[in-house]
């Protein structure tokens, strides 16, 4: 017989009552982690989407480029620079860009634009660019057409076929000017984004701004978004002070930003859930300590140090606890498990409206054991607040007071 | 040999700014293998004195020896542990622990007093054999009758080997049947083993069989009667 056999019959004196202590933790714990798994899983694939449909994870650019976005603050990309790029760990692909702002004219019309030179090949395999083609083609390597969003085209009054006279501002101050004929209109989900210009192959692009072998960047797809930092400080460091290696959530911070509002609200339900815990089990404790008060005193009074009694005490509050935590697990991982290889479809309403934004239309979850462990780590501490309350009791214990209750 | 040595102690209470004396200027000492009854009506100030002969309570004034140790130079976990190691404990209401077996409760002391388990086992089942609960080790309290609890607890006061056991109306929760008995083994005990009782109590029956009995009155002594042994 030793402390936590008695701690453990301890907590099966009354069934009933601990049943519903575990089973109020089992319903949070198992609520919490699915809750956790789905926002986690939902935001990796919300930032996959994004992440695939322009920026990449990582972009690497002339030092100056983010702060002046101008054809000058263009780097050559070396074999040496692509080599370090595509052999480093947890790169998959990667594509050169050059882009700068352009005047599009067709007839008397003209408006302003960006003008993006892509590798037609590397790009569509990061971007899937030519799913967006709404009408016309795609461009080939090396192609002399253009491809016009949408919003662009119907402001120039732009047709397949039509020559659009571009006119900017080339490398150091040459002067840039040249007709390209429209080879397809794209349409994106996003009208932002039907706004943006014109795309056209990058040979061209460097021929038009008199940037041989220039670009303004190099988009790095990994393996998955959690290589993120690793992979940026990697080749962060080994590019040095002459190139500038920004991620995603740099680029686009107004995705981080709203990924962290999101999960802010899920950390007021979590809060909700572990609070049911706390007093679930604080409850219990209160119980268990109060209706024992004379037995507590017996013991003391027949020899047992306070600092043991308080470990008995200790020790039955974090039974409590891990069992709740560990029948909450026991539930929640294989759904989850399954939910990680089979994700919820959307209604498909819900999921017209996702797939013309271009995200995939279901609820997805993470299987990352960083949550559980966090679960489990919140759990233990809520536990461990608790079990002040009866080590306290058993360490201020009256006894005369106790054997009279 | 004295075991106790109890020098003009008082125990005061303030109950609405009154002050009560529970026990008011007591003198008493106790001999190994004693077999003593305090009696007295209730408020008499029997519990309250037992409770200080215990280590439970601490004297207003006055001073208790021990086997030669003050009381009050005994401090938290000392005292505790000179509970452990010198008194044995009855209670009326038994109190054993609810979630461990009889033999479980008797052995509870000495696992705190860090005795092997064989030893501890022998011992154990020896007591409980003693009381008449040799069958009825594996029973928890609650498959136990109230006498049969009575006896392991008497078990469990003894285990330990103390310098005497204090009974608090040890009988007042049983039956006719098992006070005789109860009170058979523990005379017995004292007879055989010379191990020292000090009950407080109502019961006639107690009295009957004391050897010393101790009148309490508002918390003094009026009369301690030493009865001659058959």
């Amino acid at each position: 017989m030793n402390y936590s056999k008695v701690a453990w019959r301890n907590i099966w004196r009354n069934k009933s009552r601990t049943v519903i202590t575990v089973l109020a933790i089992v319903v949070a714990v198992f609520l919490s982690s699915i809750m956790t798994s789905m926002q986690e899983g939902t935001y990796s694939r919300m930032i996959d989407n994004v992440v695939k449909f322009y920026t990449g994870y990582l972009q690497v650019h002339h030092p100056d480029y983010w702060e002046k976005k101008t054809i000058n603050n263009t780097f050559i990309p070396t074999d040496t620079l692509l080599q370090v790029i595509s052999q480093t760990s947890g790169v998959t692909r990667y594509a050169e860009r050059l882009e700068s702002f352009t005047l599009l004219s067709v007839g008397d019309q003209t408006r302003g634009g960006a003008l993006i030179g892509i590798d037609p090949v590397r790009e569509n395999e990061i971007t899937n660019l030519s799913h967006w083609i709404d009408t016309g083609a795609y461009l080939k390597p090396h192609d002399d057409g253009l491809l016009l969003t949408s919003n662009v085209a119907k402001s120039l009054g732009a047709q397949l076929g039509d020559t659009l006279v571009l006119i900017s501002q080339g490398y150091h101050g040459a002067s840039a000017a040249g007709l390209f004929p429209v080879k397809g209109i794209i349409r994106f989900a996003s009208p932002q984004l039907n706004n943006l210009g014109a795309y056209i192959d990058i040979t061209r692009a460097r021929e038009f701004f008199s940037a041989y072998d220039r670009a303004t960047s190099v988009v790095i797809l990994l393996e998955n978004q959690d290589l993120t930092n690793e992979v940026h400080s990697q080749i962060a460091q080994t590019l040095g002070s002459r190139f500038s290696v920004k991620s995603w959530n740099e680029i686009q911070p107004e995705i981080q930003q709203m990924i962290d509002a999101d999960r802010s609200g899920g950390v007021v339900m979590k809060v909700i859930l572990y609070l049911i815990i706390a007093f679930g089990i604080f409850g219990t404790v209160i119980m268990m300590v109060s209706e024992r008060k004379r037995e507590l005193g017996v013991m003391v009074a027949v020899g047992m140090r306070k600092g043991r009694l308080a470990t008995i005490l200790l020790l039955e509050t974090l039974y409590l606890g891990l069992i709740g935590v560990a029948v909450g697990f026991a539930f929640s991982m294989p759904l989850i498990a399954y939910f990680v290889k089979h994700p919820i479809p959307l209604p498909s309403e819900v999921a017209k409206s996702y797939e013309t934004f271009g995200i995939e239309a279901a609820l997805y979850f993470s299987g990352n054991s960083i949550i559980f462990i966090r679960q489990i780590s919140i759990v233990f501490i809520i536990t461990l607040i608790i079990s002040l309350y009866p080590v306290l009791k058993a360490l201020n214990l009256k006894l005369t007071k106790s054997l009279r209750a | 040999m004295k075991v106790i040595d109890i020098k003009n102690i008082t125990k005061t209470y303030t109950d609405s700014e009154v002050e009560v004396h529970a026990v008011n200027g007591v003198n008493l000492s106790f001999e190994q293998g004693e077999f003593a009854a305090i009696v007295g009506p209730s408020g008499s100030g029997k519990t309250t004195l037992l409770n200080m002969l215990g280590g439970l309570d601490t004297p207003t004034s006055g001073e208790i020896h021990i086997g030669g140790t003050n009381m009050a130079s005994l401090k938290g976990s000392q005292l505790i542990d000179f509970r452990l190691y010198n008194i044995g404990f009855v209670f009326q209401a038994y109190n054993l622990i609810p979630v461990l077996t009889a033999k479980e409760n008797a052995e509870f002391i000495l696992q705190m007093q860090g005795i092997p388990k064989k030893e501890r086992e022998t011992r154990v089942v020896e007591l409980l054999t003693a009381v008449g609960l040799g069958d009825r080790l594996d029973s928890r309290p609650s498959k136990l009758s109230g006498g049969q609890q009575q006896r392991v607890a008497v078990a469990r006061a003894l285990a330990s080997k103390p310098k005497f056991i204090l009974a608090d109306e040890p009988t007042a929760n049983l039956d006719s049947n098992s006070t005789e008995n109860l009170l058979d083994i523990m005379e017995e005990l004292n007879r055989e083993e010379k191990i020292t009782f000090i009950f407080s109590t109502h019961d006639a029956r107690v009295v009957k069989k004391a050897h010393r009995v101790i009148t309490l009155e508002d918390g003094k002594i009026i009369s301690d009667e030493v009865k001659a042994i058959h």
